[in-house]
């Protein structure tokens, strides 16, 4: 058994993306997927290997996480990520970021020189500081797409959770959150990763959703809800975080292997088709056996996956690339 | 059908060496609030209802680590956080680094019921708190002398390393070797607050509080915040759990009593059971739960928890050791 790798730049892409957003995304996915070969190749741990690859989705502004994160209500950027590795299933998150270029970093110092798991907010702004981080003004995350995004929400007077297809009803009824023509969409970034030990990691991060109230935090800092890895699998979620939270969804697949001895398709499947409401979730996950899988009920989801016998794809709706 | 349950929680890893008058102080808070719970219950009220009015009642007395009386932050500050649960569509919220708001579990139930949202913090949930009317006051009113005294130990302990001696000036008089969190644990204070129900009509709800670990970075979140780590419900339990935030939440401890029922068909107590015994390596950690059955069950693998428990048939028992 060789090692396996899967990424996400974020589930719900309307089958109307036009070929000049859709080009680079693809490209940044592929450029991505060859930096997590390498690492792979060259015998880095997984959980260094999910690390880098997620760090490089934060600096591209095609995706919503670091740069290219969507904006608050305020227009401001607030960025979450977290990491967890599936051996000693210590874990690290981080929420409410502003300033820090690579959030999914910050999550592993708190993981690694901390007492904590969690840290957010100004704590982890403080944090970021201490511990050298690099930094930059706030202003550098914003893209030009992201402030036409945030307006149309706002016309609209909605939460979206990404691009600019309109949604029918922000306002939570209680129950599900359906969206319009299944269009929800989310750019959050995730990377897992298995070797050929059957060592397991993964790793999240977002800027979370368009106009989303200052203070929200979603699924992607919430182990189990967003990210997950143990000795069975690892696993990154992405969509509707609200839902994400709810369901525990990265949690669940690792459960549904584990009590019910399902494969690891199996188990996402059953999340992704009989466990979430359409139109709302999408993730990729590894097991320890280098099974890959990357379900999702929305209308796409940007991803790629390859495995050490030199297979490797790279996909947005369902008919991937292979490369 | 099975008849309503309630459980309520005061934190789990206690000083074995607690002086008794306090003991009595919490039992007696316990056994109040299980009978505002059990009151509620009996005339109709629905789970969800019964578990934010006695976690209100927990964070109002400043006994238990929660609201008045929350442990401090590295900076002497208050930072609380606190989430609820409504098991029947498993609608949820949840709130951190709230530092005015004086009831954050009602706080939480708002994020819940008036936005669009399952989770907001700090400035962000400040914000939200005006808007809403909540009561809000200085964050001194958390602020009780106990805790400020437990700070100043706390950060003696740290600089000890690895040593076990503790001043003894006002820790419960005597040396304690046992630990959580890497604090000893008469400066622990790991007492999270919480409280399971399930009504007459087998709905089940969960919400838990805190003021969080002692000394904790200012900004630091744990697990009772977080849906699936200190709190969960849905159609067959709710459940609410305390101890080393670290283990609980990599553990996944809440959502996990709820996992091995559904998913391996156990029963509530075999699934609390199952759950304190695998799922906490070195952790310390405790949780009560409720059944959609009618059933209330608790488990801790540290020494002692405060907690009570009442059912519909006229059992009530309180207790903090074995």
């Amino acid at each position: 058994m060789g090692w396996a790798i899967a990424l996400h730049g974020g589930a719900g892409v309307p089958y109307s993306l036009p070929p000049e957003r859709r080009q680079p995304r693809e490209e940044a996915l592929r450029h991505c997927l060859q930096i997590g070969i390498k690492a792979l190749n060259s015998k880095m741990t997984p959980l260094d290997v999910v690390e880098l690859v997620v760090r490089e989705l934060e600096i591209i502004p095609h995706f919503n996480a670091g740069r290219g994160s969507v904006l608050t209500n305020k227009g401001t950027i607030e960025m979450e990520a977290s990491i967890m590795d599936g051996n000693t299933m210590k874990c690290g998150a981080v929420s409410g970021l502003t300033t820090v270029v690579n959030a999914v970093s910050l999550a592993r110092l708190v993981m690694e020189n901390t007492p904590h798991i969690y840290l957010a907010f100004d704590g982890a702004e403080e944090f970021a500081r201490q511990q050298g981080v690099e930094t930059v003004d706030s202003s550098h995350f914003i893209t030009e797409e992201n402030i036409e995004r945030l307006n149309q929400a706002k016309e609209a007077n909605r939460v979206q959770i990404d691009y600019t297809q309109p949604i029918y009803n922000d306002t939570k009824s209680g129950t599900e959150t359906p969206f319009a023509n299944g269009d929800s969409q989310t750019g959050t970034v995730g990377c897992v990763a298995v070797d050929s030990n059957g060592n397991l990691a993964s790793a999240t991060s977002t800027g979370g959703l368009v106009n989303k109230m200052v203070g929200r935090i979603g699924d992607t800092s919430v182990i189990g809800a967003g990210t997950y890895a143990n000795e069975l699998c690892a696993v990154s979620a992405t969509g509707v975080g609200e839902v994400i939270i709810r369901g525990t969804v990265a949690r669940d697949v690792a459960a549904l292997m584990e009590f019910k001895r399902l494969s690891l398709k199996e188990a996402a499947n059953i999340v992704i088709h009989e466990r979430t409401p359409k139109g709302t979730v999408g993730l990729v996950a590894v097991s320890a056996a280098g099974d890959i899988a990357m379900p999702y009920n929305t209308p796409g989801m940007f991803r790629a996956s390859a495995t050490e016998d030199g297979y490797s794809e790279v996909a947005i709706w369902s008919e991937p690339i292979i490369e | 059908m099975a008849g309503w349950a309630i459980a309520v929680h005061g934190g789990a890893g206690v000083d074995p060496n607690l002086p008794p008058q306090r003991q009595e102080e919490a039992k007696q808070l316990l056994t109040h609030c299980l009978n505002l719970g059990i009151s509620a219950l009996r005339s109709g009220a629905s789970a969800v209802d019964v578990v934010e009015l006695v976690v209100r009642q927990l964070e109002t007395d400043p006994i238990f680590n929660s609201g008045r009386g929350s442990a401090l932050t590295a900076k002497g500050t208050v930072e609380m956080e606190a989430s609820i649960m409504d098991g029947t569509k498993r609608r949820c919220g949840a709130v951190s680094g709230v530092s005015t708001v004086k009831n954050p579990v009602s706080l939480a139930r708002l994020v819940m019921e008036k936005s669009p949202h399952s989770y907001l913090a700090f400035a962000g949930a400040e914000e939200f708190a005006r808007q809403q009317g909540v009561e809000v006051v200085d964050n001194e009113y958390f602020i009780t002398p106990d805790n400020v005294g437990m700070l100043k130990l706390a950060k003696e302990a740290n600089t000890i390393m690895f040593d076990y001696r503790i001043p003894t000036e006002k820790c419960a008089g005597l040396e304690s070797p046992v630990k959580m969190n890497g604090l000893p644990i008469s400066v622990y204070a790991p007492e999270t607050v919480g409280c399971v129900v399930v009504d007459s009509e087998g709905r089940c709800a969960a919400a838990t509080s805190t003021g969080g670990l002692m000394n904790k970075m200012s900004g630091r979140i744990g697990d009772s915040p977080l849906i699936g780590a200190g709190t969960y419900a849905c159609e067959v339990c709710g459940v609410s759990c305390t101890g080393e935030g670290e283990a609980i939440i990599r553990g996944t401890l809440a959502r996990e009593v709820a996992a091995v029922m559904e998913y391996k068909d156990l029963g509530l107590q075999e699934a609390v059971d199952f759950v304190i015994k695998h799922r906490l390596d070195e952790g310390f950690a405790g949780l009560i739960a409720v059944s959609n059955k009618g059933e209330v069950a608790y488990g801790f693998n540290c020494n002692g928890m405060f907690r009570g428990c009442a059912t519909e048939n006229g059992f009530m028992e309180v207790g903090i050791w074995e």
